[in-house]
Parts: C-alpha cells; structure tokens; sequence
C-alpha cells in the first residue's frame, strides 16, 4: 500500500551522481521486480524511464567513489532507509528491489573496504578497557568537552539536529541483531534495548526523549527532517549502524558498535546535560541526557558482561569482527568530531546549510 | 554494583530514591554526581595525550 503523502520524510537533494541514481530510481514509479534470475551484467540495472536510461552507476564508477564522501554515504543512507520507515512516494516493497539491493551491496563494499584498511586492529578487551578510561580533562578533541566548556545555544542546536538522524530511530538499527544472537548475549541485548524503547512507556522511548530535546531547542522534530543538512561525517556514524545491523555475517561488529556506544555515552551526556543547563535549552534537552548518564551507566555494564561476554563466549571466532566494530566506530566518530570542533572553532556551521535562526540565547 | 530493578534505596539523610530499571547500578564509590546511582565516575582516569591546540590545558 503506497503511503500517505506527508506521513514519511521527503527524499532528499542528491549530493553527486551515486545518489542521484539511487534518488531518481526512487522517486520513479517501481518497474515489475522481475522473478527470472538476473542478467549477465556485474549489476541489475536501475531502470529510469525518461531520456537518460544510462543513470545507474557502474561498478567501477562506485569503487572509484570517496568511501566517506557525502555522494556514497547519501546513497547508502537513503537505502537503508528503506528498511526503517522508507520516504513519502516510495512503495514500501522498493526495499526489496534486486537492483538496489545489487547497488547497495557495491556501496557497502567500498564503505567496509575503506573501514578495513583505516582502522587499527587491537583486540576487543583491549580496546573496550581503553574506552572505560577517562581523559583527566579536555584534550581538545571531545564533542562534549567543547559543547560543556563553550558550546553556544547554535551549536547545540547544529549539534542535535545533525544527532537526529540517529537518535530519532535510537535503538533500532540494533535490534536487528537480536534473532541473530543466543542466550546470555540475546538476553542482554533485548534488556537494555527494551529500557532504550521506554521499557513499555511509549513517552519514555530514547527518541521520543530526543524529539523533546528537539523541541525544547526550537527544531523540526519530524523523523528525517534534517537529512539534507547532515554532513558526509554525520551520515556516516549511522550508515555504519545500518551496515551492521543489517547483516547477520557482522553482528560481531554490531556488538562491538553497541558495546563502544554505551560505554562511552555516559560520561559524555553528564557533559552535554550541564551544556544543556548551562545555556538554557530547556527541561526536556537537560533530561535527554540526564537519563542518558544513569542509563548507560548500567547499560554499559550488561552489554559488556553478558552481550559482549556472552557473544563470544558463544562464538569466540567473532572477536576480531566485535573488536572492527569497536574500532570503526571510534574511528567515524573521531572524522564526525574533528569535522564540528573544525567549523565550529572558525564560527562556522557545522552542517551542509546553517538552521534558520530561532534567537540566539 | 548492578542490582535487579525495581528498587528504593534509603540515603544516609532518611531520603528514598526511587528506580524502576530493569537492573540499577548503584553506587559503591561515592563519587557519583547522581548518587545512590552510579553515573560512571569511579572511571580511572588518565592525562590524554597532549593535542597541539592553544585551547588544552
Ligand atoms: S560506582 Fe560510584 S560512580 Fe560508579
Ligand atoms: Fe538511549
Ligand atoms: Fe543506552
């Protein structure tokens, strides 16, 4: 049944000619899914009726595409939405077209390849004992650090619009992981995830708490809003989570993503709540955090002795794919904070456009 | 040190807090800025690697 228009997020502006392809496939009417096994060519192709059936990109020109660029990383992102609450004009069925399939497995190859080849190989305890320390004071590379100390009412409002992407479907892209996991790992899992969906309160679910945050910072609070905006650097914190969730031969990466998450959430939120009290965003932005604090604090202890332990006590191969999961995300979150203290120590937005102003504070 | 949820929890001042959660960390360090609730601060702590950048201490 095709959806209601203005119920889901609009597409958003192509940023290159990956997603353009992706953008214009989708915003066509769906072409038949043929059942016959596909052609000889290395991709199905996008069909695009109109004058320029040439649209699809090739697979040489995706692996010659910037793995972090916001030409990939827009692509991927729009079709792992598909998977979530798809876009406002595209058939719900669109998720299971074999040639977008075809070219999202071709974008994330290219995105893991570069994620291989650029993160350190340490070993999962090793790297997680590392996350658990905590710096004595700023280093100069801390989003939160920044944002307690000097962070303005715009950035905080940059800040949580560019976190939207994320924290309004906060929780989901981990719980596909769950029917792929077994005993203590999947018990933890759906614990901590069922305290991340309000634990049956659905005014206490993590992005319902967001989309307060949001409008107590004058934001758009609607799912996907703020797409467009989202530098190359924020779509790629979340295209990770999806790459992970989404495969089952990864959910040691997803655990390791989960695992990092948590634990380094909650030092960071009691810094991001004082940001929020310090600057007077309101009741709602100091609680998403407030909750934050004390949630991860006993979120990270289960997903380490029972997700984490319990994963690899299961299946003790998959140690070096939870200790890539660790190190990649570290990794995208360190480029996502050097790109905002970046723009925001020279004055500058942070995101593709700047937010209408709703008077500075 | 996690404790199964829901709990209440007498302070040394006579006050009760009050947790709902599945499993609550309490706090057994007392550095906690959200007391009887652990908020990770008996973390170990260490000087980050110095950053070439004016704003460091
Ligand atoms: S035990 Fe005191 S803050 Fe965690
Ligand atoms: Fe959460
Ligand atoms: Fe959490």
């Amino acid at each position: 049944m095709p959806p209601r228009p203005g119920d889901r997020p609009r597409l958003p502006r192509p940023q290159g000619k990956l997603s353009t392809a992706v953008l214009s496939a989708l915003s066509s009417p769906s072409t038949p899914t043929p059942l016959s096994p596909f052609p000889h060519s290395p991709l199905p192709s996008l069909r695009t009726p109109g004058p320029d059936p040439l649209l699809a990109p090739t697979g040489a020109e995706i692996q010659q595409a910037d793995p972090y660029g916001a030409d990939l990383q827009l692509a991927l992102y729009v079709l792992y939405e598909l998977h979530y609450q798809g876009f406002d004009g595209v058939d719900d069925d669109r998720e299971w077209d074999p040639a977008l399939l075809a070219v999202r497995r071709a974008l994330e190859e290219v995105f893991l390849r570069a994620l291989r080849a650029d993160v350190p190989s340490v070993g999962a305890a090793e790297a997680l004992d590392g996350l658990l320390v905590e710096p004595v004071a700023d280093d100069g590379t801390s989003v939160s650090h920044h944002l307690l100390r000097a962070g303005r009412l715009w950035q905080l409002r940059e800040y949580a619009a560019l976190r939207s992407l994320y924290h309004l479907k906060e929780a989901d892209p981990h719980a596909w992981v769950i029917p792929r996991l077994r005993g203590r790992a999947k018990a933890g899992m759906v614990a901590v995830e069922f305290d991340e969906f309000g634990a049956g309160r659905a005014e206490d679910i993590h992005a319902q708490l967001f989309a307060d945050l949001m409008a107590d910072l004058g934001l758009e609070t609607a799912y996907g809003h703020y797409l467009d905006l989202a530098p190359a650097e924020a779509l790629a914190t979340v295209t990770l989570m999806s790459l992970f969730g989404l495969h089952r031969s990864l959910r040691g990466a997803l655990v390791g993503h989960f695992a990092t998450v948590e634990v380094t959430s909650s030092p960071a939120a009691r810094r991001l709540a004082d940001a929020m009290r310090r600057t007077g965003a309101g009741p709602a932005a100091e609680r998403f955090y407030d909750e934050h604090v004390e949630a991860d604090a006993v979120h990270e202890q289960v997903v380490r002795r029972e997700v984490v332990d319990g994963l690899l006590t299961d299946e003790p191969g998959l140690e070096p794919d939870v200790a890539f999961g660790i190190a990649a995300t570290v990794h995208l979150e360190d480029r996502l904070a050097a790109h905002l203290l970046d723009a925001w120590r020279h004055d500058r937005t942070a995101l593709r456009t700047p937010l209408a102003v709703t008077g500075e504070r | 040190m996690l404790v199964e949820g829901p709990v209440e929890v007498v302070c040394d001042d006579g006050s009760v807090a009050v947790s709902d959660r599945f499993v609550v960390a309490l706090c057994t360090c007392r550095r906690s800025h959200c007391y009887p609730w652990c908020d990770t601060s008996h973390r170990r702590r260490a000087r980050p690697t110095p950053a070439p950048e004016e704003d460091a201490p």
